[in-house]
C-alpha cells in the first residue's frame, strides 16, 4: 500500500503526535504553539491552537488512555493540557497546567509514562526532570535525574514498566536510569536492567561506536532490549544480559529518530529523508530495506514533470540522457542530475520524528513520520521495498 | 569544469552533505539563548572535528561542523600579486552584501578568504542539497570570475599603455 502523504504546512513539523482514535494531531510548525489538526477525510484542518509558550516548541506527547498533552518548549517550560468545559458556554477547551520544571536550559524532549501517572522531560540543562501530578497544589512537580550526564539530553524513552527511563544525550552516551517515585510507584519487579531501582539508579550506560551524540533511544516493546541511534550513522541495539551490543554502521546520513514496530524490528530515520527498517533478535542484527519505495516511477515522474513522465522515452533514466535532455530543454550544461528541485524520497527533507501509528495483534502495522519540509506521512510498516538491498537503496539516494 | 577540479569539487560535495546534518540546538550555556555553536564554540562536545579538504598550497576549503552550524572557508587561487588584488576587492565586495547571500559571512576565518556560515535555519527553509549546489558552483565560478578579471585588466592595461605612447610616437 503507498504511503499517506499530507502536508500540513510549508515550515518544518519539529514533532507530531496522534491522539488515541488518530482523529486529531498535535504539531508544532516549528513555532511556539502547538496546534491541534482534525481529520477531515483526506485531509487535516487546523482547530485549535495551544499557546503558552513563547519560545519553540521541541517536543509533543498525547497520552492515549488520559487524553491529555504534554508540551515542552525551549523556554524552559512545559505544560500539560487538558480538556476541560468552559464555564460559561459549556465547549470543550483545552486548558494549561503548571509544571515545575526546575531546569534553567531549554526542554528538548518529553514522553508520558506507560501508566500515564509520570512524564519525563529531557534537557539542555544536563539534567532529565521527572514529573509527577502533585494533587493538594493542583500542578506538576519534578524530580531531577542529574548524575552523570554531561551534556544536553537529546531524546528519553519509558520502559514498559513504568520505571525505568532511557535518555540519550550529546556527550555520545545512551544510558538506562531508574524513575522510581515512591508516592507513585509500586515497587517494580526485577527486569533484566536490575533487580534493585532505587531513583537515579544507572542500569547501563553505552557509547556510541564512533562518538556520535545520541539522537534517540527506544526500548523494545517487552523492554528486554535497547536501541539507540547516533550521529556516527550508526544504530545500536544492546541485550543488557551479556551486555551484548550490535552496532550497525550504515552508508547514508545519520538517523535521528527511531521506534521499536515489533520485538525483532526497528523504524529508524533522520536525515536521509526515508524510514529505515532494521530486524533481528538476540542473534543478531542487519537492515531490511527502506519503507520508501524510491526505485518506483513516482517520484521520478515528479521530478521531470515538464517532459511528459508516462512516456516510455520518460524511464530513459541514465547520466548521460538527462545531461543531453538538459542541455536541450533547459540550456543547462554539467550534471543533470544536480539541477533537479525534487529528492526522489517522499520527505523533502530530514525526518524529526517517526512513531508507533497503528496496533495490531501486538505489533506496529503503521507509522507515522513528520518532517523538516512539513509532510506527515503515515506508512505501512510491513510494506519493506523487498528485493533491494539497503546499500542498493542508499545508492540511488545519492544526490 | 576541468578534470582535475572535479575530484576536489566531488570530495567538497560529500563533506558537505554529511556535514549538513543540522537540528534545532538551543545553547547549554546561556539561558534561552540559540546561537550557532561553531561560531559561540560554548561547549566542546557540540563540534566535529574541523577538515581541510585542500587541492594544493594555494587552494583549500575548511569546513568545521558543529550540532547546529556549520562554517565553510575557501581560500581561493592567487598566482600573482594581481590575482591577490582582484581577489581581495572581489570578495570584500560580496561580503559587504553579505544578507543577501544569506549563507555568507560577513569576515573570513584568518588564513582563508572567504567564508560561509550555514545554521539550521537555512537548511529549514532551503534544500539542503541545493546548498550544496550554490557552494560548489560558487567555487567552480570564483576561480574563472578572477581569471577572467584579471585578463581584462590586463587588456585594459595593454590599451592605456598603446594611447600613452603614442603620443610619443609622433
Amino acid at each position: 500500500m503507498a504511503p499517506e502523504v499530507f502536508n500540513l504546512a510549508q515550515t518544518p513539523i519539529t514533532c507530531h503526535s496522534f491522539s488515541a482514535d488518530h482523529k486529531q494531531v498535535a504539531v508544532s510548525l516549528n513555532s511556539t504553539d502547538a496546534q491541534i489538526f482534525t481529520r477531515q477525510g483526506a485531509s487535516w484542518t487546523l482547530t485549535e491552537t495551544l499557546a503558552e509558550h513563547d519560545k519553540l516548541i521541541t517536543s509533543i506527547d498525547w497520552a492515549p488512555n488520559s487524553n491529555r498533552i504534554v508540551t515542552a518548549s525551549q523556554d524552559r517550560n512545559a505544560y500539560v493540557w487538558q480538556q476541560t468545559p468552559d464555564p460559561e458556554t459549556g465547549k470543550l477547551i483545552w486548558k494549561p497546567t503548571l509544571v515545575l520544571l526546575r531546569i534553567n536550559r531549554a526542554a528538548t524532549h518529553v514522553r508520558w509514562s506507560p501508566k500515564e501517572d509520570k512524564f519525563a522531560v529531557a534537557s539542555g540543562a544536563r539534567a532529565i526532570a521527572i514529573c509527577s501530578f502533585d494533587p493538594e497544589n493542583n500542578w506538576w512537580v519534578s524530580k531531577l535525574l542529574k548524575k552523570p550526564i554531561r551534556s544536553t539530553v537529546l531524546s528519553v524513552d519509558w520502559h514498559p514498566n513504568n520505571v525505568l527511563l532511557a535518555a540519550g544525550s550529546a556527550d555520545m552516551k545512551a544510558r538506562v536510569f531508574s524513575a522510581y517515585i515512591k508516592e507513585v510507584d509500586d515497587k517494580p519487579a526485577a527486569t533484566v536492567w536490575g533487580s534493585k531501582l532505587p531513583f537515579n539508579t544507572i542500569c547501563g550506560e553505552y557509547a556510541s561506536p564512533a562518538g556520535g551524540w545520541v539522537h534517540a533511544v527506544g526500548f523494545s516493546p517487552s523492554g528486554d532490549a535497547l536501541a539507540f541511534a547516533s550521529h556516527d550513522s550508526s544504530i545500536s541495539i544492546v541485550y543488557p544480559g551479556g551486555p551484548t551490543i550490535y552496532n550497525i554502521r550504515i552508508s547514508s546520513l545519520p538517523f535521528v529518530t527511531l521506534t521499536w514496530t515489533a520485538e525483532d524490528t526497528i523504524v529508524a530515520a533522520g536525515h536521509d529523508c526515508q524510514p529505515v527498517v532494521f530486524s533481528g533478535s538476540e542473534a543478531g542484527w542487519q537492515g531490511v530495506g527502506s519503507l520508501d519505495d524510491s526505485t518506483s516511477g513516482k517520484a521520478a515522474g515528479g521530478a521531470r514533470s515538464g517532459f511528459g513522465g508516462a512516456s516510455s522515452v520518460g524511464r530513459l533514466n541514465s547520466a548521460a540522457f538527462s545531461t543531453f535532455r538538459d542541455a536541450d530543454t533547459r540550456g543547462q550544461s554539467g550534471a543533470g542530475a544536480t539541477t533537479d528541485t525534487k529528492v526522489l524520497t517522499v520527505h523533502q527533507n530530514t525526518i524529526t520524528s517517526v512513531r508507533p501509528y497503528e496496533y495490531r495483534g501486538g505489533r506496529v502495522t503503521k507509522v507515522s513520520t513528520s518532517g523538516v519540509d512539513g509532510n506527515l506521512v503515515i506508512w505501512d510498516a510491513d510494506d519493506v521495498s523487498a528485493g533491494a538491498g539497503l546499500a542498493k537503496q542508499m545508492g540511488g539516494m545519492r544526490m | 569544469m576541468s578534470n582535475v577540479l572535479r575530484p576536489y569539487l566531488a570530495a567538497v560535495r560529500s563533506t558537505l552533505t554529511a556535514a549538513l546534518t543540522l537540528e534545532n540546538f538551543s545553547s547549554q550555556v546561556v539561558e534561552r539563548h540559540n546561537k550557532p555553536e561553531v561560531e559561540a564554540a560554548g561547549s566542546k562536545e557540540v563540534l566535529l572535528n574541523p577538515l581541510t579538504i585542500s587541492r594544493n598550497e594555494n587552494e583549500r576549503v575548511l569546513i568545521e561542523p558543529s550540532v547546529n552550524s556549520i562554517r565553510l572557508s575557501i581560500k581561493i587561487k592567487q598566482a600573482d600579486e594581481i590575482e591577490r588584488i582582484l581577489c581581495h576587492k572581489f570578495t570584500r565586495f560580496m561580503m559587504q552584501r553579505a544578507e543577501s547571500f544569506i549563507v555568507l559571512r560577513r569576515k573570513p576565518v584568518p588564513g582563508y578568504d572567504i567564508s560561509f556560515l550555514i545554521t539550521n535555519t537555512h537548511s529549514e527553509t532551503m534544500l539542503k542539497h541545493k546548498i550544496v549546489d550554490f557552494i560548489i558552483q560558487f567555487m567552480e565560478e570564483v576561480d574563472r570570475e578572477i581569471s577572467e578579471m584579471k585578463l581584462s585588466l590586463n587588456a585594459r592595461a595593454r590599451i592605456v599603455a598603446e594611447s600613452y605612447l603614442t603620443a610619443f610616437n609622433s
